[in-house]
């Protein structure tokens, strides 16, 4: 009777291990960032505003660079957290949002109400050639001051992580 | 009750929910939230893919994701339908399918985001389920093409 009920005990443990890793699996993936001597591009863009922008602008900042949708949950789901790191960080660190939404109009409202407080720009092929690929959404790049792609997550981002790397990144 | 028969009957409960617990996330009237569960032989795996991309008789492939990410790189052969999210899509993807035997072993992939986020496979499989069609499968990336497609070395073709 006690070994049926252990043996039962352990088909319950296993079947949770089981359902949470299944879950977990689903959250999140890192996937190993590029060696830290990969150059960042040089690119010129211009903002949902009409500003342009040039990436080495940037020289001296820490850069996140989001590929995103709007119409992708998880990336909506992070531009809180991305307006966040910008709120608090200011000028020792710029957010750009690189959308690949192929509905302007869609966007733009999203832009608008969100008001978010980074400069987002209509992604196309040349920008995400210059990153070496998107390889889905939500991707973000992590550029260092001395412009430099120091990581690459890809998929839902755990930004407890990214800030521990930011912190590292700005001592 | 002695304190065997409790912990006994406490284990059949936990049993008995375990095992009616899976029934009601199954018991939705979506095709794809009953068919595409981890472990569904709708589920086609990347290497499942490639295997059966090398036989002569091997599926059709449709790629019901944004544009984009077509043109960066997709499977070799494979057609491009557009986000199956947007009715535009769904209706290119009805076309393109009308005039196919319903027994046409068909592949749809997308990879655009997270598995359990994609807004384009469920649509899209839903589609060519209501149409009748019986050898359907999906292909499973659960991060995106990229991570776990292209960057596992599989074969890629770029452009359209």
């Amino acid at each position: 009777m006690r070994r049926a009920v252990r043996f039962l005990l352990a088909i319950i443990v296993a079947l949770a291990i089981f359902e949470t890793a299944r879950h977990l699996e689903h959250r999140t993936s890192g996937i190993p960032p590029p060696p830290p001597s990969v150059a960042a591009p040089d690119l010129s863009m211009t903002d949902l505003e009409g500003n342009h922008i040039n990436t080495g602008d940037y020289r001296g900042k820490l850069l996140l660079v989001n590929f995103w949708a709007a119409w992708c949950v998880p990336c909506a789901e992070e531009i809180p957290q991305f307006m966040k790191l910008q709120e608090k960080y200011q000028t020792k660190l710029q957010v750009i949002g690189i959308s690949i939404d192929d509905k302007e109009s869609e966007l733009r409202s999203f832009y608008k109400s969100h008001k978010m407080n980074y400069p987002v720009i209509r992604g196309d092929q040349r920008i995400a050639d210059g990153y070496g690929g998107v390889p889905g959404l939500p991707t973000t790049y992590v550029i260092d001051q001395e412009e430099h792609i120091r990581g690459r997550l890809v998929g839902a981002t755990d930004f407890q992580k990214l800030e521990q790397q930011i912190s590292s990144l700005l001592k | 009750m002695n304190r065997k028969s409790l912990t006994l009957h406490i284990l059949l409960i936990a049993i008995a929910f375990t095992l009616v617990l899976p029934a009601f996330s199954v018991a939705t009237p979506d095709a794809a939230e009953r068919d595409l569960q981890p472990g569904s032989p709708v589920i086609m795996q990347a290497q499942e893919l490639v295997q059966a991309l090398k036989k002569p008789a091997k599926p059709l492939v449709f790629y019901v994701g944004p544009e984009m990410f077509y043109q960066q790189g997709h499977i070799p052969g494979a057609e491009f339908v557009g986000p199956a999210e947007r009715p535009e899509g769904l209706k290119k993807l009805h076309a393109r399918a009308a005039s196919l035997p319903h027994n046409t072993p068909i592949v749809i992939y997308c990879g655009c985001c997270p598995w359990s986020h994609c807004p384009n496979i469920h649509p899209a499989y839903n589609e060519l389920k209501k149409m009748g069609f019986t050898h359907l499968r999906v292909l499973y990336l659960q991060t995106s093409f990229g991570t776990d497609w292209a960057e596992k070395g599989y074969p890629v073709q770029k452009g359209s």
